[in-house]
């Protein structure tokens, strides 16, 4: 069972061929069995999830399922969920219970699919490998030598290992895209604003963006059916119509330009990655796309823009993390000051620290204009990119990453990790969607092809990506992990 | 050296909404700490702000009232600080791009001249909560309650130039806040504050003195008295050779002066930013005209038309504008009597003084304007005279009879004008008076006219009130006379 897809899984639980209680059973057994050496959740919820899918198979029985009802599935600890720890991969959070649903949750919960757990993360989100997580780095399932990425780790390695058919994650700089991509899995980062950020953790507001992690370009569209739309408890998520993303998922790709921007393709990308994605726009070519080169000038531009913002937002985003009212208190503070100096030491990892620390920095005074102000211009420019560059062709196609998955503790240096984000960062600064989707091996470990459109194209890229997997079976491959674990 | 005075407001008015401005929580003021507080106001990680569009409209209103450039955009920015009654570590304002430009209040000297205040902008933003200090053991309590509250920062121009100004200018918002029904404007209650700009120059001076900023002054009398303290401070200090630095300071009202919190140096740095979480508010023209259209009328406009068309003097003008309440009650008693004067003068006085006595607001005024209104139409009609009148007022007052005519007739306070029966009443006391007679008529001829109030005085309580006194006067005049 740990193999199929959420489609699969749903025929299934349809046809009356399994109960969501024998599904949901069996993957907390492979999580329980086997997670000890992937480290991919923080919280696994089994009672709760027992009896969820106990009522799922009663709402079955009764007739009132849907199509994803006794899905089981994870979320990252981003998440907010009533009841259940929401640790943000933070000591600063290790005790805090919202009393509240993020609406993503919220919307997961009445299309009846049953949570598993709270996955694994990078703390607030902040970091490319998952090693910055409170609860320990995540494995990569493929090579537990190797990071399967981040900062949604936890959620792609669980995908990639069967513990779930799928999981969400959120996506500020490529912690969608590139997880998945390290893990050979599927992942969209929908457009900003497709998706409420109610109840999620904020780490940068203006980038971050919740979306699917699957095994396939169709499960991504089942699961972003459920979770898009506007809220009103989300003021910057889009008042649009939510379109149902399976049924165009079969649209033929005769006549579709495809784009490669030529700086995706530029220095540090890694020629083993280079040639799978190649390859794989040659699978296009052979399905009627025509493919040109393209140029996103700015797109060198992109990375110190979005440490610039990104930092700007998140040290005052986490500005409320001050020991007074939740989250990590330091022991017996001497007054205030002490109070907010050791609760915040205590409570926040290095990286948090560093990126508050270049946020505040940014901010202040005499330095605003240069950073912030420069950055938001620079931002206008990438984003004026992506829209001429979509004046021309449908779709941008380039690696999701410049590597395959790294060693654990082989990036010490910051920048170098910031670095590995170059060709997903651009994509958030400009609030368009993309997808990453298996597209081979470099030394045995998955590539991801990045898929991109034009703002609340994620219809289109489906269709995209769901036609590539027909024609190819990257997507099916499941590491030795998994097959030992079965 | 003449010295001159420069005085800058920023008054915060909290908006009467429902619920606050970026939250469902209610902003009832007296409830039980940490009641009103939901999961947004307490800051909560992943919860966000939806801006109440009641604030918005409350804004605007405000911007349209002081004929105000209302920009189409607005923004809404953070200022990052850590304390721990702001949930957040930010509070969300608007720096850059606030929701009302520029514009100008009217406001009424004390020798009734007027003079225009510019007004640089007025901001949206969320209130902080409260910190309790008392009854934690040398621990802080906080209190959310406040927290998210809509508050309308209004920053005039430098423009006042007295202590008198400044509290004239702090009353004229009062009375268009009040008017637009957009605050209670309870000062004691925190619906109004204002931070207080002051410096001084030498008088002909262009270039403005160092100022410094009096914090969260919240009464009228207290906005004169921490300027009072703060001019004549500012002043010794340069007159010494000293210099004004540029700080924060606070209002003691207990010793009555203004005491440094701290310097420009000390200041923190905002870290201003747009929120994200937050969409530009665009307000369209067809937006505006609507609530242009729903403006009530103003305290300026009622101001004029109480003087261009009731004929008030300048100064019954402005005390009967100063609230939308005294207004619509003076205005109600005008319309039931008639005469605007009479109207003015009894609101002014005997119901004033009764209100005043009994620490009573004209809203709670036992006496209606409909009452009033019928009770001056009888002493305007001659039913009954100015003494009688109070008693009546008196009466309804405490709640004895329906109106003024069942007053008048249960008292039997109907004027006398038939004259058979005053001449009776007079005879009668000239009769009983032969000393009084005998003096008034040794009397020099100029002294007798006071000593005619003697007999008046008797030939009214005679009546118990109810003869006509100019009749009585003429008739003693000759029948006194007569006696020569």
């Amino acid at each position: 069972m740990h193999d199929k897809t959420v489609t699969q899984l749903a025929a299934a639980l349809k046809s009356g061929e399994l109960s969501s209680r024998e599904l949901t059973s069996h993957f907390l057994q492979r999580i329980e069995k086997a997670d000890g050496s992937l480290n991919s959740f923080i919280t696994v919820t089994a009672e709760q999830a027992m009896s969820q899918a106990a009522a799922a198979d009663k709402a079955r029985a009764d007739g009132k399922a849907g199509k994803l009802t006794g899905i089981p599935l994870a979320l990252k600890d981003i998440f907010c969920t009533q009841d259940v720890k929401t640790s943000c991969g933070s000591k600063m959070l290790d005790n805090f219970i919202a009393p509240y649903n993020a609406t993503v949750v919220e919307k997961l919960r009445a299309a009846g699919t049953i949570s598993l757990g709270k996955t694994n993360m990078d703390e607030f989100a902040m970091g490319s490998s998952n090693e910055n997580s409170h609860y320990g780095a995540v494995k990569n399932p493929w090579d537990l030598s190797a990071v399967p990425g981040g900062s949604s780790g936890g959620s792609a390695a669980a995908v990639a290992a069967g513990f779930v058919p799928a999981a969400m994650g959120t996506d500020t700089g490529g912690s969608i895209r590139q997880p998945a991509a390290f893990c050979g899995i599927t992942g969209l980062k929908p457009t900003y604003g497709r998706v409420s950020r109610y109840g999620i953790i904020a780490y940068a507001s203006s980038l971050d963006q919740a979306g699917p992690m699957a095994r396939t370009a169709e499960d991504c569209a089942l699961l972003l059916n459920v979770i898009a739309g506007h809220d009103v408890r989300d003021s910057t998520s889009v008042a649009r119509g939510v379109p149902d993303y399976t049924e165009t998922l079969n649209a033929p790709l005769s006549g579709l330009k495809i784009g490669l921007p030529k700086e995706y393709f530029g220095d540090g990308l890694d020629p083993e990655v280079e040639k799978a994605v190649r390859e794989a726009v040659k699978v296009y070519e052979s399905l009627g796309a025509t493919v040109r080169e393209v140029s996103l000038p700015h797109t060198h531009y992109a990375i110190p823009a979005y440490y610039v913002i990104a930092p700007a937002e998140a040290s005052s985003n986490l500005s409320r993390y001050d020991g007074v009212r939740f989250g990590h208190r330091c022991d017996s503070p001497l007054d205030l000051q002490d109070l907010y100096t050791r609760s915040r030491a205590e409570g926040f990892g290095e990286e948090v620290k560093r990126r508050i620390l270049i946020g505040t920095h940014t901010l202040s005074e005499g330095f605003f204009d240069a950073y912030y102000t420069k950055a938001q211009k620079v931002r206008r420019l990438i984003r004026q990119d992506f829209l001429d560059a979509f004046e021309d062709v449908d779709v941008l196609m380039g690696p999701a990453s410049p590597t395959p998955a790294f060693d654990l503790g082989a990036k010490k240096d910051p920048v170098s990790m910031y670095l590995q984000d170059i060709y997903t960062i651009a994509v958030n600064l400009a609030g368009i969607p993309g997808i990453s989707v298996p597209a081979g091996f470099a030394g045995g470990r998955p590539v991801g092809l990045q898929i991109l459109g034009t703002h609340f194209a994620e219809a289109q890229l489906l269709n995209v990506a769901h036609q590539f997997q027909q024609a190819t079976d990257w997507h099916t491959q499941l590491p030795a992990f998994a097959e030992e674990n079965a | 050296m003449q010295w001159e005075t420069v005085i800058g407001l920023e008054v915060h008015v909290q908006l009467a909404t429902r619920s606050k401005i970026f939250s469902g929580a209610s902003t009832a003021f007296g409830a039980e700490p940490n009641t009103q507080a939901c999961a947004v106001d307490l800051g909560l990680p992943g919860v966000l702000p939806v801006l109440n569009e009641q604030a918005v409209a409350m804004a605007v209103q405000f911007g349209l009232a002081v004929h105000a450039e209302i920009p189409e955009v607005s923004i809404f920015d953070r200022k990052n600080y850590f304390y721990p009654d702001l949930p957040k570590g930010y509070q969300t304002s608007q720096m850059y791009h606030p929701i009302v430009g520029a514009g100008e209040v009217e406001i009424t000297l004390d020798d009734d001249t007027t003079k225009r205040i510019r007004i640089h902008h007025a901001h949206l933003e969320e209130d902080a909560g409260k910190s309790l200090h008392e009854d934690f053991q040398g621990m802080t309590g906080i209190d959310l309650n406040r927290a998210g509250t809509p508050l309308l920062e209004i920053v005039s121009e430098p423009d006042m130039r007295s202590a008198k100004e400044a509290a004239a200018y702090l009353k004229a918002i009062h009375s268009i806040v009040t008017y637009l029904g957009i605050s209670d404007g309870n000062m004691a209650e925190g619906s109004m504050r204002c931070d207080v700009n002051v410096s001084v120059r030498p008088k002909g001076q262009e270039a403005f003195g160092t100022r410094a900023e009096i914090k969260n002054v919240n009464s009228f009398r207290f906005v004169e008295r921490a300027i009072a303290f703060e001019v004549e401070r500012q002043i010794e200090l340069i007159e010494d050779g000293g210099k004004v630095v540029q700080e924060t300071r606070l209002f003691d009202p207990e010793r009555d002066e203004t005491r440094s919190m701290r310097t420009k140096e000390e200041a923190n740095d905002y870290r201003y930013f747009p929120c994200p979480d937050l969409l530009p508010v665009v307000l369209d023209q067809a937006y505006l005209e609507h609530l242009r259209s729903q403006l009530p009328e103003l305290p300026a406009d009622k101001r004029a038309r109480f003087q261009n068309e009731l004929g008030l003097s300048a100064y019954d003008a402005n005390v009967l504008s100063a609230s939308r309440e005294m207004a619509e009650f003076f205005e109600e008693v005008q319309r039931v009597c008639g005469d605007a004067k009479q109207a003015a003068n009894w609101v002014q006085g005997e119901l004033s003084g009764a209100l005043n006595r009994e620490n009573l607001s004209i809203q709670n005024s036992p006496v209606s304007a409909q009452q009033l209104g019928e009770l001056i139409r009888r002493v305007l009609d001659d039913t009954i005279n100015g003494k009688a009148a109070k008693q009546v007022f008196q009466a309804l007052w405490n709640g004895q009879g329906e109106n003024a005519d069942a007053v008048i007739e249960a008292k039997g306070l109907k004027q006398v004008t038939d004259t058979g029966a005053i001449e009776a009443m007079i005879d009668q006391v000239i009769a009983e008076s032969p000393a009084q007679v005998a003096q008034y008529r040794d009397s020099e001829p100029e002294k007798r006219g006071k000593m005619i109030g003697y007999f008046v005085g008797q030939v009214m309580k005679a009546s118990r009130g109810t003869a006509n006194p100019q009749q009585v006067n003429g008739v003693l005049k000759e029948k006194l006379d007569a006696l020569l």
